[in-house]
């Protein structure tokens, strides 16, 4: 199983409430994934400045100090804010990278969620309930956010396992089902410079999505191309920094369903997830199309 | 009329209440409020009572019904009146996948669309679908009927027995074994009359009738050195 929700609003005034909207879906969708949780969140974006969102399993000792290490490694001021076992690291635009090799020599181990402008992902072992409550995603806003709640099936029960899976600035992906050729594909990826961590064969999906930008394709095309490249069963909802899109396998044996109103576009593995959003009796309610992109842009 | 409110009473208290009428001939009316996209509403039902879903139901609604009429004012998930063994139910929006599986008899009717594999392996259960229908439905059906009055999407028919099929708009695409019919007057009888239980708007003559080729589940002696 698993269970995923998305919310992408088009009306900047709920904006505020994106995290309390998300929370209230993540939960509904427990059953259907309990052994982990996570979310990415799409906020605010401060001129000239990246986010770094790392995570460690000894929180105390591994952010204690970070921000002056990584002032002095940079020459730049980076500053850290840590939520629980997560930190997100504010660093000038252009030296994510930079960046993230430094806390590769500074603090072995530590693992990066994500980097962009304005996405933060936090993911944790546990019931989504308690995950969500860790990191207070409730009280956060943003333009667009994607939650999803696992059940594994194709690698252990960690943190890096669960999803969402970032491979790119400001990108992520959550998926239900699973690929079966996500071994060859990764060593094709890895082949062509693209960084993939685990052995999760999601990641292999967001970072297939991520090399198809790199080469040119827009968020359509790439997701177009995920129908011919990879093979299994596949519900895929996907975050740019303006965009949001879906795409379900051919078969389309994993259940979606999507709501649209003048306020927001949101998805749900079903729709259980959805009845309690504004406006739902009247929104437009369809479940998508097997083998048929569909995504938004602000 | 009983009113069932499933937020605030739950799930559980529903079915048993519904289920202890099972076996009586009492013809009562309930109707479900809240069920806020819940599995399992209204499952294994065997009496004639009436119940109403004030909105829309998440999977399994109205699964293994026998003789109760059950209408979802709403949406439902995957496997609405799976196995269904007699009785009718009636969606008044779209229908996920798997709707009607291997329904044994009853007539389920979808006023909206109903999603990929409706009327998979249908043993004798009638599903009249107003909208369109989605991939590989009647997968292996072995009897019954299924009408749409709109579109069917790919691989119609899969590897089917005797179940027949009516659809009014186009094929997107056949299934193995699966062909096109002549319509004859007993077929448009059996129409006729499903529409009219259905409350469908539309012509018998204006359906095409597809079913078996009976080549893939016919031994045929030419294929003898294969086994």
């Amino acid at each position: 199983m698993c269970g995923i929700v998305g919310l992408f609003l088009k009306d900047k005034s709920l904006e505020p409430k994106l995290g309390e909207m998300l929370t209230d879906m993540l939960i509904t969708m427990t059953d259907r994934g309990p052994d982990s949780a996570g979310i990415a969140i799409y906020g605010s974006e401060a001129d000239g400045r990246s986010k770094l969102t790392v995570q460690s399993d000894a929180p105390d000792t591994a952010f204690d100090g970070l921000d002056g290490a990584l002032t002095e490694s940079l020459g730049t001021r980076v500053s850290i804010r840590v939520i629980d076992t997560h930190a997100v690291l504010d660093v000038p635009a252009g030296k994510a990278e930079e960046a993230r090799s430094a806390l590769a020599e500074l603090r072995p181990g530590m693992r990066v969620m994500s980097a962009g402008d304005t996405i933060e992902i936090y993911k944790e072992v546990g019931l989504p309930e308690k995950v969500a409550d860790r990191f207070d995603v409730r009280g956060m806003s943003g333009t667009h956010g994607i939650g999803h709640t696992r059940m594994a099936t194709e690698s252990a029960v960690t943190t890096e396992g669960a999803h969402p899976f970032s491979t790119g600035s400001d990108q992520c992906l959550v998926h239900n089902g699973s690929l079966s050729n996500h071994n060859s594909l990764r060593r094709k990826l890895r082949r062509d410079g693209v960084r993939i961590e685990s052995q999760n064969d999601t990641e292999v999906g967001a970072a297939y999505l991520t090399w198809k930008m790199q080469n040119g394709a827009t968020l359509g095309e790439a997701l177009e191309g995920t129908l011919e490249d990879l093979d299994g069963f596949f519900n895929f909802v996907v975050g740019t920094k303006d965009g949001f899109g879906v795409v379900r396998d051919p078969i389309a044996c994993k259940p979606a369903v999507m709501a649209e109103t003048e306020q927001y576009v949101a998805f749900g593995s079903e729709y259980r997830a959805l009845v309690n959003l504004p406006g739902i009796e009247d929104a437009k309610v369809w479940e998508p199309e097997p083998a048929t992109v569909y995504f938004w842009n602000h | 009329m009983q009113t069932y409110d499933l937020e605030a009473n739950g799930l559980r208290g529903l079915n048993s209440a519904l289920q202890e009428l099972n076996g009586s001939t009492n013809k009562t009316s309930w109707e479900i409020v809240n069920p806020k996209g819940s599995h399992a509403i209204a499952v294994g039902l065997n009496s004639p009572v009436d119940v109403t879903i004030k909105g829309s139901t998440g999977y399994y609604c109205a699964g293994m019904n026998q003789q109760a009429t059950v209408t979802v004012k709403g949406s439902v998930g995957p496997g609405v009146a799976e196995n269904m063994m007699s009785g009718t139910v009636v969606v008044e929006g779209d229908a996920s996948q798997y709707a009607g599986a291997t329904g044994q008899g009853g007539l389920l009717v979808i006023k909206g669309n109903a999603s990929s594999r409706c009327g998979i392996s249908m043993k004798g259960i009638d599903i009249v679908v107003h909208g369109n229908i989605g991939h590989m439905c009647a997968f292996m059906g072995q009897a019954g009927n299924l009408v749409v009055l709109g579109d069917a999407g790919d691989a119609l028919g899969d590897s089917c027995y005797e179940a027949r099929f009516f659809v009014r708009g186009s094929v997107k695409s056949l299934g193995a074994d699966c062909v096109e019919k002549e319509m004859r007057p007993e077929h448009i009888e059996i129409l006729k009359d499903l529409l009219a239980r259905a409350g469908a708007d539309a012509k018998p003559e204006e359906f095409k009738r597809y079913g078996s080729a009976r080549q893939l589940y016919n031994f045929d002696v030419d294929n003898a050195q294969a086994y």
